[in-house]
């Protein structure tokens, strides 16, 4: 096996042969869920800690089902309830979860890097369920194995990543995995949400919607994070709805057989139009249903990490 | 820790192995009451070869078709935080595993522990009949209470010795080696 790290903090420290390791094993994952008995005793008698530090519904509930799935006990840990808002720091929290003997913390934090700075002070597996604008791993995993399900490969895909990149740590995660992957990726939005900058990260930037997605096998639209902003980006969200908006006479431009994806939550008729939200191209529920089983691959992945200087060639081989 | 390096010695040939695989389906096929109910899950990744050519010569003796799944046991191991994670290969069982006899295929019985786990992951598709085993290779060394029903051959190890069963498309190409550890 070729994982031996012992937390997941993102996606551009991995090798393409973790990440296909990580979609190998989700694969193998999600046939548990669709099971009667959708539970493995892969983590029994482990404890993980959901340590949400900004809100989050859907990743808490898919991390916190995941963790149960895997026969794990877990607490969940937001910011309303914790002595953060007493003033504790960070490290203190961390080390008082780690003191109750938690073996894995789940970690979201408005703060780029808080999940690198807990994973190197803590014995526990950590795991970045996203930091900042920085990475959302889990979401770009499920990302790329979805479009990889439906489309085979990821070489040589072409994927068009639409709307609120420079706020997004969902669009950096993705940027990251697919070109390690070998996708051609095209950014697409207003210009102060998609400035030239990430040009540098080998991706074409452009404001032209229609040739952002003439060509497109996948069109993978990003929420308008309304709260992240700290100043207006563009007019109103009619405007940016009328001008990069997916509704049916912009999709019927595009390739017959592109995919739509969606991280949730949606702003139906800003990004998306319910139509082709629900339409038949549209694979966002799917997008919930594997991230379940990748996050279940990347706790059963990290679970392992670590061992590896304990492990004899005999264990390794049986 | 003593250098280690091992003497090979093969101890079946591709003959060995297609002789032993037909004795241990004319003992399934004695053993079991009827057919109709017995289907072969063999376990990933050595017990899916000798479970589908277990299956071809119940076929043949009994001229009806025979169910072959595929079953894997890393998400059971009971030793998953002292080593990497194990790669997880697809479970397949394209069947209903309730009241069936469950005959698990394996390549080599060694400590007993796949077995435990293979009968716990069997158990979360469904309520077998009964469970059988049978094996390529019993040798020896058992850490839990498991015995194999069907076994192609006994071969004496020592506990660190390498049993490398080596199961080729072809039977021709395929061998079991043992690969004693020299203690030097």
């Amino acid at each position: 096996m070729l994982w031996t790290r012992k937390d997941l903090l993102d996606l551009q420290s991995l090798s393409v042969e973790e990440i296909t390791a990580v979609l190998d094993t989700a694969r193998a994952f999600r046939a548990v869920g669709e099971r009667t008995i959708k539970k493995v005793p892969a983590l029994r008698g482990k404890t993980v800690i959901n340590l949400f530090i900004e809100p989050s519904t859907r990743t808490r509930i898919s991390f916190e089902l995941a963790a149960q799935r895997l026969s794990a006990d877990v607490i969940n840990f937001t910011a309303e309830a914790s002595s953060l808002k007493k003033g504790e720091t960070l490290k203190d929290t961390a080390r008082n979860l780690e003191a109750l003997n938690a073996d894995f913390i789940i970690i979201r934090h408005s703060a780029a890097g808080a999940p690198h700075f807990l994973a190197r002070v803590l014995n526990a597996h950590v795991v970045n369920a996203g930091d900042g604008a920085h990475e959302h791993p889990t979401q770009g995993l499920l990302d790329i194995f979805t479009m990889r399900e439906k489309k085979g490969s990821l070489q040589g895909l072409r994927v068009t990543i639409l709307g609120d990149i420079l706020y997004s740590r969902v669009a950096r995660s993705n940027i990251w995995a697919l070109r390690k992957m070998g996708a051609h990726i095209t950014l697409c939005g207003p210009p102060t949400l998609v400035p030239r900058i990430f040009e540098q990260m080998e991706c074409r930037v452009t404001s032209d919607l229609e040739e952002a997605i003439a060509d497109a096998d996948v069109i993978n639209l990003l929420r308008i994070q309304h709260e992240r902003q700290r100043k207006t980006m563009f007019p109103s969200l009619a405007e940016y709805s009328s001008l990069f908006g997916i509704n049916r006479a912009r999709l019927a431009a595009t390739k017959p057989d592109v995919l739509i994806m969606h991280p949730g939550p949606i702003n139906r008729g800003v990004e998306v139009d319910s139509e082709v939200a629900d339409g038949e191209r549209s694979v966002i529920l799917e997008q919930v249903t594997n991230g379940l089983a990748i996050r279940m691959a990347a706790l059963y992945l990290v679970n392992g990490g670590q061992a590896a200087s304990t492990e004899t060639p005999e264990q390794a081989a049986a | 820790m003593p250098t280690r390096s091992h003497k090979n010695r093969v101890v079946m040939d591709s003959r060995a192995i297609d002789l032993a695989v037909r004795r241990v389906a004319r003992a399934i096929a004695s053993r079991a009451e009827g057919h109709a109910r017995v289907v072969l899950v063999g376990i990933q990744t050595g017990g899916v070869w000798l479970a589908r050519h277990l299956a071809q010569h119940l076929e043949r003796l009994w001229s009806a078709p025979v169910p072959v799944g595929q079953l894997d046991i890393s998400m059971h191991r009971d030793d998953l935080d002292q080593r990497l994670a194990p790669q997880v290969h697809p479970t397949a069982i394209g069947f209903d595993v309730t009241g069936k006899t469950v005959i698990l295929v394996d390549d080599v019985l060694f400590s007993g522990r796949t077995i435990r786990a293979a009968m716990d992951a069997l158990t979360d598709l469904g309520r077998p009949r009964r469970i059988q085993l049978a094996v390529l290779i019993d040798r020896g060394h058992r850490e839990l209470p498991i015995e194999a029903d069907f076994v192609g051959k006994r071969i004496a190890t020592g506990p660190t010795d390498r049993v490398d069963v080596r199961l080729a498309d072809t039977l021709a190409a395929s061998q079991v080696v043992l690969e004693k550890a020299v203690r030097r």
